[in-house]
């Protein structure tokens, strides 16, 4: 019986990907809606996050952005179903109203991967997206797929490099195109950038508007660079235990809510 | 190769012999897991807790103390996991606490009335003893491990990278965590007893640390891990018998030996 997961790659092979490594496909369709209804987490008697309403569509960049200890992790974790909260999210299509099930493709911020750890990329590639044990085999078509799929980030050369060896860079094309594999409706990507230079950066900037370009999928992402959110994000929410701020990005940067969230505005963060 | 039949000469030579030949793959296997999910300390604690198991086993009047191991290692793997799950206290404490508690129990158990004399043979265990029904379930457990490994090893593999990241994708995190500690509660204590509470965590952690040194991959490490626990096992059996020193120990010296070994010439390996 063929692994659903691995039936996902190869819908993805034939939606998205070229050998040229570039992403292509039919873009967004912008009705998809994924909405989350009044999101309350609690830590025992602490309120974590509370009350957050939010809209995505399809085809859109949400910038999560918020002070330390804002709840901004708190709200991923919550989403991807790892911490338990109250209120619903819900994912429809909007032609015909039908919920369907989500699938979120998750970039964390760091790996638990120390120095010295005998794990390849194809080894961390495949322990995710096949049931084949990774310290057995390693089938020639599984290795093609997963060639296939790094290729949409430019990182099939690191297929046989050590994780712990990869710079942040990277890594991080490594880790997303893990989390387009299968191709998923919403990105999570949770302060994705921290520990890399500005070429690399840029490049990883690029690519999430290529991916918002081309894939049918909505992405959230936590970000503390403002030029980014500036430049690339469609929407902003501006997070302190609940939303209070949400809008187009200049809306909220020159907001009186964004200057007192960060005290004297722009500059102090 | 005089040696080789006067070493097989005897019944209890071949049965430790086969022991070895199971124990040893069999923790060379399980310890790659268990130094990437950084439970090397809870396999610690886990053996430990052996004495209470034995300690229970005495006081119940079970005939087969190895039963009441298996039973109260499997519930102190559990209620271990289920204390480090609630994110209380940082995770090494809450095993210290566990290990501690565990071994003064039993410790304080065995030595009434002065008899703790009887029981010291857990310390460094005693693989000659091992009688054949003993080696068939170690046998099962080694089988019981690789299908596990077949099915679930991809999984555990995300689970040891990132938490967050396998639950996305829909790995499910805490029973697998529950399954593969049971798994190793089963395997210490089926163990120990031939092994030794002093040293089994060493050999079950140094095959894998070794490889870790001269692996690039998940294959390299499972294979050079394997390799170094049976070859350590075969020769400190052997080196055991010749030297007249206990089996478990010599075969640690050797594992770490090879620990050094491939910590000093990692540099070269890799490169080539």
């Amino acid at each position: 019986m063929p692994d659903i997961k691995e039936r996902g790659i190869q819908e993805d092979t034939r939606q998205n990907v070229r050998s040229t490594g570039k992403i292509s496909g039919h873009g967004a369709c912008g009705l998809h809606c994924i909405k989350m209804k009044d999101i309350t987490v609690r830590d025992g008697d602490t309120v974590m996050v509370e009350h957050v309403n939010m809209h995505i569509h399809c085809g859109k960049v949400t910038v999560i952005i918020g002070r330390n200890g804002a709840g901004k992790s708190t709200l991923i974790k919550a989403i991807l179903g790892e911490i338990p909260h109250e209120g619903t999210i819900e994912f429809t299509d909007l032609r015909n109203q039908k919920a369907e099930s989500l699938r979120i493709g998750y970039v964390p911020q760091h790996l638990n991967v120390e120095k010295n750890t005998p794990v390849s990329v194809y080894d961390l590639f495949a322990g995710y997206i096949s049931n084949i044990p990774v310290c057995l085999f390693r089938p020639k078509k599984l290795k093609e797929k997963i060639i296939r799929q790094l290729e949409m980030f430019q990182a099939q050369d690191l297929i046989d490099r050590q994780v712990c060896d990869l710079s942040g860079g990277e890594l991080q094309r490594v880790l997303l195109s893990i989390a387009c594999t299968p191709a998923p409706n919403l990105l999570l990507l949770d302060e994705p950038v921290s520990g890399i230079d500005k070429n690399g950066m840029e490049l990883f900037y690029k690519k999430i508007d290529e991916l918002k370009k081309h894939y049918d999928l909505a992405i959230i992402l936590v970000s503390h660079d403002l030029e980014f959110v500036e430049r690339y994000a469609d929407e902003v929410v501006l997070l302190d235990k609940t939303v209070i701020k949400a809008g187009k990005p200049r809306e909220v940067l020159e907001s009186e809510e964004f200057a007192k969230a960060f005290g004297s505005g722009r500059h102090a963060w | 190769m005089q040696w080789i039949s006067e070493f097989l000469k005897y019944d209890f030579m071949k049965n430790a012999l086969a022991a070895i030949l199971i124990i040893t793959p069999l923790f060379g296997i399980l310890g790659t897991m268990i130094v990437n999910n950084k439970l090397a300390f809870f396999s610690d604690a886990l053996g430990h807790s052996a004495f209470t198991g034995m300690a229970l086993g005495v006081i119940l009047g079970v005939s087969d103390t190895g039963i009441s191991m298996v039973v109260f290692g499997i519930l102190f793997a559990l209620l271990l996991n289920y204390i480090r799950s609630r994110n209380t206290l940082s995770n090494d404490t809450v095993i210290s606490v566990f290990s501690s508690v565990s071994t003064a129990i039993g410790l304080v158990i065995l030595s009434r009335g002065g008899n703790f004399s009887k029981y010291s043979q857990i310390l460094v265990g005693d693989i000659l003893s091992i009688r054949p029904s003993e080696i068939v379930s170690l046998l099962v457990i080694l089988i019981i491990t690789i299908l596990f490994w077949a099915v679930a090893f991809n999984k555990l593999l995300a689970m040891s990278v990132n938490v967050s990241l396998a639950k996305s994708k829909g790995i499910p995190v805490r029973r697998l965590e529950t399954v593969f500690s049971v798994l190793i509660a089963i395997i210490v204590m089926l163990s120990i007893r031939w092994i030794g509470i002093l040293i089994i965590n060493a050999l079950l952690i140094l095959p894998a640390a070794s490889a870790r040194n001269i692996a690039s991959n998940m294959r390299e490490y499972h294979l050079f891990s394997v390799l170094i626990a049976v070859f350590s096992g075969v020769l400190g059996l052997v080196i055991s018998y010749f030297l007249n020193t206990a089996a478990g120990p010599t075969i640690v010296i050797l594992s770490g030996t090879i620990f050094f070994i491939t910590l000093l010439t990692r540099g070269i390996v890799k490169q080539s």
